[in-house]
């Protein structure tokens, strides 16, 4: 074993008690915006579809495939992140009276 | 690769974090997001600057391609219709991640030897297994949603033994392609076996139980990404990969709490199968209603209770809602909403809806804060829920439903129910609750009905 493989397993470890106590506090008013932003956020596997796309001695199976994942990914990306905003908007207090 | 690329993407890892931690509430949400945009644009810029990157033809059609695509599913999208798109953004990212597994598989094979082994070649396995059954597997729950395909559980004989077959096959090829790293031919069976085992494993879902089934597929997703992350050796996808598959678990848990089933009987389970007999039953008598009796009793209540559920999605019925809840509002009664965990078809899905009908978030209220309030509630005023309010969960050992969590709309001194018709629901269970001395039914489309309530009710207060 490597010592790469263990730090990665630390980083695993320490971000996944992270993750479960962060999302914990979450309201459940917003776990539907909360799944899409996890999920744009998730979509951080663009950096891998970008170096495999974008390697030098990339073959032209790596670059078809690597198009089609950056162009899913980016999808997820954009949308992700913009219905997410337009969902947390729409969550208003009530204004003014009473 | 220059090495300031690390500091990048520690920054990118923790704007994901504090992007999480500001959506505990609707007031920080916004910056939430924010936070996750920024992080996320860091870092594709940062491995832009960072990596020795060709190809850019490729890489520039494709985010022009996903950002074409991106924006008007972020736009044009209905709100009704959010389930179906975070099906659809699962399948997205779990292709991308099993598509790049694929291409680092085959284009590690020169040097196999060094570059596919041990640890490594686990985690592109991992990466590509979940990738590819997320990716069907969300197909079909969209396919689902969108009721392109039949909501209904598809079983067959013998199903979990050929799942539970194909599974063990899968694995099989997995553990033979981590020892033989190069079989280069074995590879694509065991994608193909990945991709059938996704689809297999989501037709026997039922509608209903689609909020656990999205959540678990959320984790899925997170988890490939990964697993990408130990094989290309970059922490920032494993902390992102880890945060979203963290997500997806807890809110199975949750949704799996609210329904009193484990994990397995809800992907094993084909729920709703067994109960055909009990549509088979005598019809029993129900009191119905007009709009006219309902509005005044409405209108003599001082407090209502409205429990939404997938019906209100089906018939859009969020704005009139909205135009009942001003109205008896303005007239000084006290209109809460009572909100189950798995109302709806995805965590959260009825929430999303009333706040973009601009009912205040204050108002909705959880089922374990709102449950006591019932026996003290005028008027509980059911539309289009129905096994989350059926006392039978609470009352009857032998109801396939016993032990789930309900609100207990049945506690209140008068209960409207709004549906369509008297046949049971998802679950195909007779909901009690219909037949009680105290419930009058609505009968008619959620929306069209709250419509004719509203019309009812005179527009200003009397006092």
């Amino acid at each position: 074993m490597t010592t790469d493989l263990i730090v990665g397993l630390y980083v695993f470890m320490l971000a996944t008690f992270v993750g479960l106590e962060v999302i914990r506090k979450v309201s459940p008013l917003l776990h539907t915006p909360l799944m899409s932003l996890t999920n744009a956020i998730s979509a951080i596997s663009v950096v891998g579809a970008i170096l495999i796309t974008g390697a030098a001695h990339a073959t032209m199976l790596s670059k078809v495939l690597g198009f089609i994942a950056i162009t899913a990914v980016v999808t997820n990306i954009v949308s992700g992140f913009l219905i997410t905003d337009r969902m947390v908007k729409m969550f208003k207090k009530r204004e003014g009276q009473k | 690769m220059a090495p300031y690329v690390g500091y990048i993407y520690v920054v990118s890892a923790a704007l994901f974090i504090l992007s999480l931690k500001w959506m505990n509430s609707p007031a920080t949400a916004r910056r939430g997001v924010f936070a996750g945009e920024t992080g996320m644009l860091l870092a594709i810029v940062g491995t832009f600057l960072a990596f020795d990157v060709h190809n850019w033809t490729w890489i520039a059609a494709a985010f022009f391609i996903g950002t074409a695509i991106g924006i008007p599913i972020a736009y044009i999208m209905p709100m009704t219709a959010v389930p179906q798109r975070t099906a659809l953004s699962h399948a997205c990212g779990a292709l991308a991640a099993a598509l790049v597994g694929t291409a680092e598989f085959y284009q590690r094979q020169p040097q196999a030897a060094t570059e596919l082994r041990g640890f490594v070649m686990v985690a592109l396995i991992v990466e590509t297994l979940l990738g590819f059954l997320t990716f069907t597997g969300s197909l079909m729950a969209m396919g689902k949603l969108q009721e392109v395909l039949p909501q209904r559980p598809l079983t067959y004989r013998n199903q979990n033994a050929v799942n539970f077959s194909l599974f063990a096959i899968a694995l099989g090829l997995a553990v033979r392609l981590v020892i033989v790293p190069t079989d280069t031919l074995l590879f694509p069976i065991f994608v193909g076996l990945a991709l059938i085992f996704g689809v297999l494993l989501i037709i026997p879902i039922g509608g209903a139980d689609m909020p656990t089934v999205i959540a678990i597929l959320n984790s899925y997703a997170g988890l490939s990404a990964c697993a990408m992350g130990f094989v290309l050796d970059n922490k920032l996808l494993i902390i992102a990969g880890a945060l979203d598959g963290s997500s997806g678990l807890i809110l199975s848990i949750i949704m799996c709490r609210a329904m009193n089933r484990s994990f397995t009987n809800v992907l094993f389970g084909a729920f709703g199968q067994i109960q055909v007999k009990a549509g088979a039953k005598e019809q029993r008598a129900v009191r119905s209603a007009s709009p006219e009796d309902a509005a005044s009793i409405l209108e003599a209540a001082s407090s209502v209770i409205i429990v939404p559920g997938y019906g209100l999605a089906v018939a859009q019925a969020q704005h009139k809602i909205r135009e009942l809840f001003d109205t008896l509002t303005r007239r000084g009664i006290d209109v809460k909403f009572g909100i189950h965990p798995v109302a709806g078809r995805m965590p959260g899905h009825m929430n999303v809806l009333l706040a973009e009908a601009d009912i205040p978030y204050d108002r909705l209220f959880e089922m374990d804060d709102i449950n006591s309030e019932f026996p003290q509630c005028d008027v509980a005023l059911v539309i289009g829920a129905n096994d989350v309010t059926n006392p039978a969960a609470r009352d009857d050992k032998t109801s396939p439903i016993y032990g789930m969590p309900i609100l207990d709309v049945d506690k209140a001194h008068t209960v409207m129910v709004i549906k369509r018709s008297m046949s049971p629901g998802f679950a195909g269970i007779d909901n009690e609750l219909y037949y009680m001395e105290k419930t009058l039914m609505l009968f008619g489309d959620a929306k069209v009905f709250v419509g004719e309530i509203v019309k009812e009710l005179p527009a200003r207060a009397a006092a």
